[in-house]
């Protein structure tokens, strides 16, 4: 088992004949990901590599009963995009494209409410279920089928995490990035409830850093409803307050979002919080292998 | 991106949002031939700074006469402005605002701006204008009057009345009220708006409504789009590594340690940063090169590290993804080649192609530490901090 994507899941890529989007279609597909489809406006007939490519999503979705939206297009075309894979009524979208205005997200994220699709993203490295499908820009090689959950709001430290986790011997269940965006589709809180209910995760690692509340608000539910053992980390204790840190989303402001309110709230939720990122990999080894006993 | 009050209200000013009678002033000269101007005294001088408080920092002044306003002028003008957002370091003063005047009779306080959580823009305003909105916040929360806009629906008649009757506002000034805030709901959507802010917002004694200030920060993810709000960019502003860094598509803030580091992806490198602190030093910077950087990136980033005097040691931490680790190695030789390498560098890489990059570096004969992971990094930034 594992959450949002499997071995079933059938992918459609928007954007897939950009360098971005053949380049990290070409990796998925190695990985073992079923890409069923592409759609980029205009080059509907065409083909990349064995993947046919489509003029819009509803065409796509209705030939290849593609369940899942991968989206690589520019950032002035992406909210555009998102909103056109929600109308087909695609499942699942992932959005990997970075720089979205916060005002198009502002938009989408309320055309979503009234859609069933779920959105992971923007500005996210995807989700991948070891051993059965990536759908994002992750290093497959590195990941490890087995029981750990990791939800994150970055790309290269969950690298960093995952790799750590695989060389403990640690596999995991599911991994996503759920962006660094300030205004996103999946949260904390949907990653942490659909690995509380996924048979096969035994264990949450959660990597949060500086800026909103989201942190909190993820430690305020899981006091209540997660049974299973969660680690915690957060980044940015050295973040100058008031500047932006890479992610539009990391900033601290009016000394609200700082990563020591975060590292206490995960504290009094009972999260292990693991305060040395060299250490992390045999800090979730003692935790879990302890839970396991 | 942060723009200057006298711009925010030139924006306002277009947009039909009342503002004081003024002009922006480079100089001496300028300031009084714009009092001169006015009409009448007093005026307002105000310094122009990307910071608040610049009242408690002395940076705000009302001139009853010419001869006032070129003292004041003088004073202000060039002088190193210090607020409790400037930091101790301060801000140097290039321009000034001259405005006229007002008889105000009440401060308000009126501010719109996202909500990352709901996803709807927020208006957000108080009765009690003119201070620090955090402490108001904290201090009597029930003095916050926030009403949330469906960014769908945009702003309707109801939203306006409920700020108004909790500003209080008295039938003749409601209307004005009503008018101004819808222009500014649209100002905020249209121009890619992170934040307007009017503190204060002031009724005069003859009933109007004037925003006496006016703080804009722009979404820079918007700026494609909105190309003539991107030429109100100060890099006077703005620190000059981070400039420079800019035109290079680095993601670089300087900051006042000792221990500069490039990392690719921006959580890793706040981790990094975290790690510098953790084995006794302080990070020089922030520097996220990025998921797609090449050579001459990692060069230019390398060379705006060691241009910081501070710099005693460099900490490269790379987890190759789509930035392969061999790219890396072949930056880090070609700036050390170029730039020399006048400090210790101890580099950690991982993930893709990391044993063709680690080859590389081996073979340069240059005198970069190799760390194997990021535990080893830390011992190794340690040490050498340690001496």
């Amino acid at each position: 088992m594992s959450i949002f994507v499997d071995r079933n899941t059938r992918v459609l890529v928007q954007g897939i004949t950009g360098r971005e989007g053949q380049f990290h279609t070409r990796q998925c597909i190695s990985y073992g990901t079923n890409v069923v489809a592409g759609v980029t406006p205009a080059k509907g007939g065409q083909t990349m590599d064995e993947v046919p490519v489509f003029n819009t999503v509803r065409e796509a979705a209705k030939k290849t009963e593609a369940n899942c939206a991968m989206i690589f297009v520019p950032p002035a075309f992406a909210a555009d995009a998102i909103m056109e894979a929600a109308d087909a009524e695609i499942e699942l979208i992932v959005s990997i494209t970075e720089g979205i205005p916060v005002m198009d997200m502002l938009r989408v994220k309320n055309f979503l409410a009234s859609k069933p699709s779920r959105l992971i993203g923007p500005n996210c490295p995807g989700i991948i279920t070891p051993g059965q499908c990536k759908v994002g820009i992750m290093p497959g090689p590195i990941h490890l089928p087995g029981p750990i959950g990791v939800v994150s709001r970055s790309g290269t430290l969950t690298y960093e995490v995952v790799d750590q986790l695989t060389k403990q011997g640690l596999g995991q269940s599911t991994c996503i990035g759920i962006g660094g965006d300030p205004v996103n589709g999946t949260n904390f809180i949907d990653c942490l409830a659909a690995f509380e209910a996924d048979p096969a995760t035994k264990g949450i690692v959660m990597i949060g850093e500086i800026g909103g509340s989201a942190e909190e608000e993820a430690c305020a539910y899981i006091a209540e409803n997660v049974s299973k053992p969660v680690v915690g980390f957060v980044a940015g204790l050295t973040a100058p307050p008031g500047r932006r840190m890479g992610h539009a989303g990391a900033i601290v402001s009016g000394g609200s979002g700082t990563a020591q309110a975060k590292i206490d709230a995960m504290r009094r939720a009972e999260v292990h919080v693991c305060e040395d990122l060299g250490n992390l990999g045999e800090f979730c080894s003692n935790v879990f292998n302890v839970i396991k006993d | 991106m942060k723009i200057h009050e006298y711009q925010a209200k030139e924006l306002f000013r277009n947009a039909n949002i009342p503002v004081p009678e003024g002009e922006v002033a480079f100089s001496v000269d300028e300031a009084c031939t714009t009092a001169e101007n006015l009409g009448s005294y007093p005026v307002v001088i105000k310094a122009q700074i990307h910071a608040g408080g610049r009242g408690k920092g002395g940076g705000v002044k009302l001139a009853n006469s010419r001869e006032e306003v070129k003292n004041i002028a003088s004073h202000i003008l060039n002088m190193n402005l210090v607020t409790p957002q400037t930091g101790p370091e301060g801000k140097l003063v290039k321009k000034i605002l001259v405005e006229e005047g007002l008889n105000v009779a009440r401060e308000l306080y009126l501010s719109i701006l996202p909500d990352r959580a709901t996803a709807n823009i927020v208006i957000i305003a108080s009765q009690a204008g003119g201070m620090d909105i955090e402490e108001v916040a904290a201090k009597s929360p029930e003095k916050i009057i926030r009403v949330a806009v469906n960014p769908l629906v945009g702003i309707e008649p109801y939203h306006c009345r409920e700020v108004a009757f909790g500003l209080g506002l008295s039938p003749e000034v409601n209307k004005q009220f009503y008018a101004m805030l819808s222009k500014l709901y649209r100002l905020f959507v249209s121009r890619d708006c992170s934040l307007v802010e009017i503190n204060p917002l002031v009724v005069t004694e003859e009933n109007a409504i004037i925003a006496l200030d006016a703080k804009i920060d722009i979404d820079s993810n918007g700026l494609y789009r909105q190309k003539d709000l991107e030429e109100l960019r100060d890099t006077d502003e703005e620190d000059a590594l981070e400039v420079e860094a800019s035109r290079f598509n680095l993601n670089y803030i300087n900051l006042s340690g000792n221990v500069g580091n490039m990392v690719n992806g921006a959580g890793l490198a706040m981790a990094t940063m975290d790690i510098i602190k953790k084995a006794g030093a302080e990070p020089a910077n922030f520097l996220d090169v990025g998921g797609g950087a090449n050579a001459e990136m990692v060069e230019n980033g390398f060379r705006i590290i060691l241009a910081d005097d501070n710099v005693q040691a460099i900490l490269i931490n790379i987890f190759g993804g789509i930035l392969r680790c061999d790219v890396l190695a072949e930056g880090v030789v070609q700036a050390a080649q170029k730039t020399g390498i006048s400090v210790p560098v101890v580099i950690r890489m991982e993930g893709t192609n990391v044993e063709e990059g680690r080859r590389i570096l081996a073979k340069s004969g240059l005198n970069l530490i190799t760390a194997v992971d990021l535990k080893d990094a830390a011992d190794k930034i340690a040490e050498i901090v340690r001496g």
